[in-house]
């Protein structure tokens, strides 16, 4: 509630982001480039795009899904590419389908550089204050028969189970869902009282809600790094009918990196030759001097320290009720849970070029502080560690994201969109990848356009909203390639090649950069073609060079292509023996490469996302009345009432619909056709 | 769940009598039929079928050509083709009539499977039928309800013919082959804390232990070993009793060396025969009999041996050189290999049936390779010993069995996709896409991984029933 009834402010906008950090960023950029009028709220500007935990971005499946997010025409990866201090391609080794970018921040820089981003964006306002109320309307009949207007796909079985081979650049069906919602989303009201209309708002609210902090015995009402919390608004999204359950997550000490002992550390170095994010970004425009990482190790007096005080650890002591993420478990677990390692690695990250903090990556805790104090400095280099800020767990209001279509809008209120921690996330990767995605639907909603929802064939985004909205996340989700199925047509080289359309489509991404895609794409198949129709014998040549890259002769004639498929051979070393080339950019000749010597597997996986497709191309219709439907076990039901999927495949996904109840649906859905 | 790929199985109930026939149905059924089907001249003839037809032919061995055709055929059959949507499943169907018998209807049915088709799961042409609009309202309403409450059942029975141990066996090494998955994982996920450093070689030995295992298993599905690589047979006996003559007269030839002094054949013979419906790979022995001649006593132990490894062992025994004595030891010699199936030849008979009746624990058989007389009852019992129990009353068992050992070979695939990986120097995170495969396979065995096309084994009642 309001503090002052008084307060007559009111003011009009398209769209309400509420909260400003990677989520509320990548939407409110989002909506105001697609022209709508955005404003969004902040509890302090100084903390827009704020990195609160680790000083880096990217990493193992996150470097995807900033790859991704820049794809679609998202702010991340450009903001990245601006300040990083450190970058490093992880997993090289491995094969391109995990080779993933992660660079260390310039928190500060970070944080600054997208303010700037958002301050320049003429249709964003930008706004301090806590929202604390949505002001809502109930659907009448009335507008439900406008949303049927609005919806292309009247609601007609054959129409719905028509097979479309070319799957839809969007979604053709999610649209008319949302007249299944019974309110609609008409403004927010502030702390202040003053109230902002607007046709749409974006949750991005963080870990923010109802934020708890705990340090031992010492317990804040604050979020994040000592800010004002948000306690008003949990109250107002239950009242509209949206459950909220509780999370808990944790951040380590920073140090005072004067008192750190480097000469007992290993440096860890950046890469030679950076890479950028963004597919915009001059690569020479990212070749600068690096700052090294340091790492050293957890031993035994650290682990019996903290042993001897588990029972000063709001954990273990029971006082925190939120649910952790097993993932990143704090010091305390990992000693508790790994009892049978003598040692755990510790990575000291600098927190930006103007500070001395050092951020103590992999000792995350909610020890009391002077036991983090004794532990920290049984760590080598840390003897005489001062520690700036402690470590801390923060305990936050989010909710069940099944709640959620795959567009991100609450299936119960139209217009309202969540992004980002709030929806059971975590991850600054996984909250700006959902903020930009609900902010393009917000717009998509405001204009009368079909949603934007990827698929979990075509994109991590896709592969984090779907297990978000339709699996029962018990933990904090974070992103893995293990959890992309189809990981090898995933990868963070063709992010551009696989959703610069979509960007394009929806309007964040300009004619022309959509335009260097498509020939990109051209140039990539002609080469692929002529490599499988160039075809070399055991000439003195070719042999002389086989020989020189330790490779077996030949016997046959092969295509060029073929011979690609030899581990020793490369398409640069290849050159030798394919004089006629084409001069090609290497952003061409990396996807040639790696789609050559790995069409195999690459074609495996394809072949299976087609059957992926053909499930998720079978609609079921949003007025299905699964009590109508016989033979359906009782709990299967219950949790088709409860979440209505869109299509078979997503059905096939939820937990307590078994695959007879699917083959059910299915011959009900043919029934219907058939009548 | 809902496929297009192209799908067989067995649609009549299987039995020793009457026509046998295979279902395959979808886009390849044409493209897979013509592969192991020719006209009575050799010729492939299915590929130009108009649709609505029946053509008669062979259905021969997939790796037979059109000039050795001769020496492949398994069958003689009748073949129709319907085009989709006008056929049963509502795809393109062909529909291969054969001559009953449980060994000839699954040797084609492998044939086709070989050719490319994939075991149709129970009740799977039904349900296609069903999503391509080939069933009436009526019909869809029992199938929903069919669906629904027997899949839970079904899913348990086609679980429960799994022996313990084999079910033990493969949750082990879906635990083991896991926990490899989750290590290589979460070395990607994480590579500056774990290391994938010489991971090559501990998972090279653990693919050879897990491929091992797997054929293990995949043999020990008898049915299938049957259908596929023949029963394992040895003739045991007396010197002299005519185990060689038996072996001929099963042959057809001359093969083994036969005279009337005793212990001529001093070495054990393998040969592969087409008997009848069934295929037997037949080894003769030497004569057992304590002997003071070293060659003669290698061949008697390698007989033994070779009766060890046996799935049956027929005695052969001299009818008019019968005494307490000989009897004894025949009886003491069937007790050695008690857990072996056994037939009892009792030959020559043709030189007179004045013997008295003995007590063996198998099976006796009158027996004359001068005459013939006992071929056919020898015949007849080795397919009701073999095939009995997996035919005509319990379909289900065989096809249960089939999918067992499918689901064991596409896991075996996977693991052998992975040996390659590893061999063509492939990174690690190549091997987890198909352990995960391989992993998955095994699941569907234990029913550890619920799909849909498990649920759809219900089907079976309208499938196999029409």
């Amino acid at each position: 509630m309001s503090v002052s009834e008084k307060n007559k402010l009111v003011e009009y906008y398209d769209v309400a982001v509420i909260g400003a950090g990677h989520a509320g960023c990548e939407a409110a950029l989002a909506c105001s480039r697609l022209g709508l009028k955005t404003i969004i709220f902040t509890v302090s500007v100084d903390s827009i795009a704020l990195m609160p935990c680790n000083p880096n971005i990217g990493g193992s499946s996150k470097g995807h899904l900033v790859r991704e997010i820049d794809a679609l025409g998202g702010e991340m990866g450009k903001n990245i590419d601006k300040t990083f201090i450190q970058s490093k391609m992880l997993n090289v080794s491995k094969g391109p389908a995990v080779h993933s970018l992660r660079a260390q921040a310039d928190k500060q820089n970070y944080s600054k550089s997208m303010r700037n981003v958002l301050e320049n964006e003429p249709n964003l306002t930008i706004k301090q204050g806590e929202v604390c109320e949505f002001v809502w309307e109930d659907i009448s009949n009335e507008d439900n028969i406008q949303y049927d207007k609005q919806s292309k796909s009247n609601l007609n079985y054959n129409q719905l189970n028509s097979k479309s081979n070319n799957e839809p650049l969007v979604s053709q069906d999610l649209f008319s869902y949302y007249r299944n919602a019974t309110k609609k989303i008409v403004g927010v009201r502030s702390y202040t009282g003053a109230t902002y209309m607007c046709k749409a708002a974006i949750i991005c609210s963080g870990t923010y809600l109802n934020a708890r902090c705990l340090c031992g015995e010492a317990i804040t009402y604050t979020g994040p790094n000592g800010l004002q919390a948000a306690t008003h608004l949990s109250e107002s999204i239950k009242n509209m009918g949206i459950d909220l359950r509780r999370f808990k997550t944790g951040t380590p000490a920073r140090m005072d990196g004067k008192t750190i002992d480097y000469s007992k550390l290993s440096e860890q170095k950046g890469d030679d030759r950076v890479i950028p994010f963004s597919f915009s970004t001059d690569p020479e425009s990212v070749q600068k001097e690096q700052f090294s990482c340091w790492l050293t190790y957890t031993n035994e007096e650290t682990h019996k320290i903290i042993r001897a005080n588990l029972d000063r650890s709001p954990i273990y002591a029971g006082i925190i009720e939120g649910t952790g993420p097993r993932y990143c478990p704090s010091i305390e677990d990992k000693v508790v849970k790994f009892s049978d390692k003598d040692r755990h690695q510790v990575f000291l990250e600098p927190e930006g070029l103007y500070t001395d903090e050092v951020y103590v990556d992999g000792m995350s805790s909610s020890l009391p502080e002077d036991v983090q104090q004794a532990m920290y400095r049984t760590v080598p280099g840390l003897e005489n560690c001062k520690i700036v800020r402690n470590a801390y767990a923060i305990e936050y209001d989010c909710i069940n994201a099944k709640q959620l279509y795959n567009s991100l809008q609450f299936k119960s209120v139209n217009g309202l969109f969540a992004a980002g921690q709030f929806n059971g996330s975590s991850g600054y990767e996984e909250a700006a990848a959902q903020g930009l995605i609900a902010g393009i639907n917000a717009a998509m909603y405001i204009l009368n356009r079909e949603p934007l929802v990827l698929d979990r064939s075509e994109s991590y985004i896709g592969v984090l909203i779907d297990d978000l909205v339709t699996k029962d996340n018990r933990e904090p989700y974070r992103m893995m390639t293990s959890k992309a199925e189809y990981r090898l047509l995933l990868r963070q080289d063709n992010a551009d090649l696989r959703l610069r359309k979509y960007g394009y489509q929806v309007g964040l991404i300009s004619e022309e950069d959509y335009k260097k895609v498509c020939e990109k794409e051209t140039l990539i198949l002609s080469e692929m073609d002529r490599l499988k129709n160039t075809f070399v014998g055991a000439s003195k040549d070719v042999l002389s060079y086989l020989d020189s890259i330790g490779s077996t002769p030949l016997t046959t004639g092969v295509s060029l292509a073929a011979l690609l498929c030899r581990p020793e051979v490369t398409y640069e070393n290849m050159a030798v023996i394919d004089k006629d080339r084409p001069s090609l950019p290497s952003s061409v000749t990396e996807q040639v490469e790696i789609e050559l010597r790995y069409e195999g597997y690459i074609d495996r996986q394809k072949k299976q996302v087609e059957h992926f497709k053909k499930m998720e191309s079978r609609k079921i219709p949003v007025d299905l009345d699964y009590d109508d439907v016989p033979s359906l076990r009782i709990e299967a039901r219950q949790r088709l009432k409860e979440f209505k999927p869109l299509s078979i495949g997503q059905a096939s996904r939820l937990s307590g619909v078994s695959p007879a109840d699917v083959s059910v649906l299915l011959v009900y859905l043919e029934k219907g056709n058939n009548r | 769940m809902y496929s297009d790929d192209t799908i067989a199985a067995i649609a009549t109930a299987l039995s020793e009598s009457g026509i046998g026939i295979i279902r395959v149905s979808g886009s390849m059924a044409k493209e897979i039929t013509n592969k192991i089907f020719v006209g009575p001249s050799g010729k492939r003839i299915i590929d130009k079928m108009q649709t609505h037809t029946i053509k008669y032919g062979y259905v021969i061995s997939l790796d037979s050509t059109e000039d050795s055709f001769r020496d492949n055929i398994i069958d003689e059959c009748l073949v129709s083709y319907m085009q989709g949507p006008k056929s049963f499943t509502g795809e393109d169907v062909v529909e291969i009539n054969c001559h009953g018998g449980v060994f000839v209807v699954k040797k084609v049915l492998s044939e086709v499977l070989r050719a490319g088709a994939r075991l149709a799961d129970p009740g799977e042409f039904s349900k296609r039928a069903f999503l391509n609009g080939r069933m009436d309202l009526t019909e869809a309403e029992a199938v929903m309800d069919i669906i629904s409450s027997k899949s839970d059942s079904s899913l348990k029975a086609s679980i429960n013919q799994l022996s313990g141990n084999i079910s033990k066996k493969i949750k082990e090494l879906r635990e083991d082959i896991l926990y490899n998955i989750a290590f290589i994982e979460s070395a990607l996920d994480d590579p500056e804390h774990i290391s994938l450093d010489g991971y090559d070689e501990k998972i090279t030995g653990l693919l050879e232990k897990w491929i091992y295992e797997i054929d293990k298993l995949i043999r020990s599905n008898d049915s299938g070993k049957f259908l596929r690589e023949g029963i394992n047979t040895v003739l045991l006996g007396k010197p002299n009793a005519g185990k060689s003559s038996v072996m001929n007269l099963l042959l057809g030839q001359d093969r083994a060396i036969v005279t009337d002094i005793a212990g001529t054949t001093r070495d054990t013979l393998e040969e592969y025969i087409k008997f009848g419906n069934i295929g037997l790979n037949l080894v003769d022995t030497a004569g057992i009999r304590d002997t003071e001649n070293t060659v003669e006593q290698i061949g008697v132990d390698r007989a033994r041996k070779a009766a060890e490894n046996a799935d049956l062992i027929i005695y052969v025994v001299d009818s008019t050189d019968l005494n307490n004595n000989i009897t004894k030891g025949y009886i003491d010699l069937m007790n050695s290999f008690s857990n072996k199936k056994g037939i009892v030849l009792l030959n020559k008979v043709d030189l007179g049936k004045n013997f008295e009746k003995i007590d063996f624990p198998y099976p006796v058989i009158e027996f004359s390779t001068v005459t013939g007389e006992g071929f056919d009852i020898l015949k007849d019992t080795i397919t009701d010993m073999f095939y009995k129990g997996l035919g005509s009353s319990s379909d289900e068992i065989v096809i249960t069995n089939i999918r067992h050992r499918n689901l064991l070979e596409d896991c075996k695939k996977s693991l052998v996709n992975v040996q390659q990986s590893v061999s063509m120097g492939m990174q690690e995170d190549f091997y987890s896409i198909d352990l995960m495969d391989a992993y998955s396979s095994l699941g569907k065995i234990i029913g550890e991984e619920i799909e849909d096309d498990l649920a759809t084994e219900i089907f079976s009642k309208f499938c196999l029933g029409k």
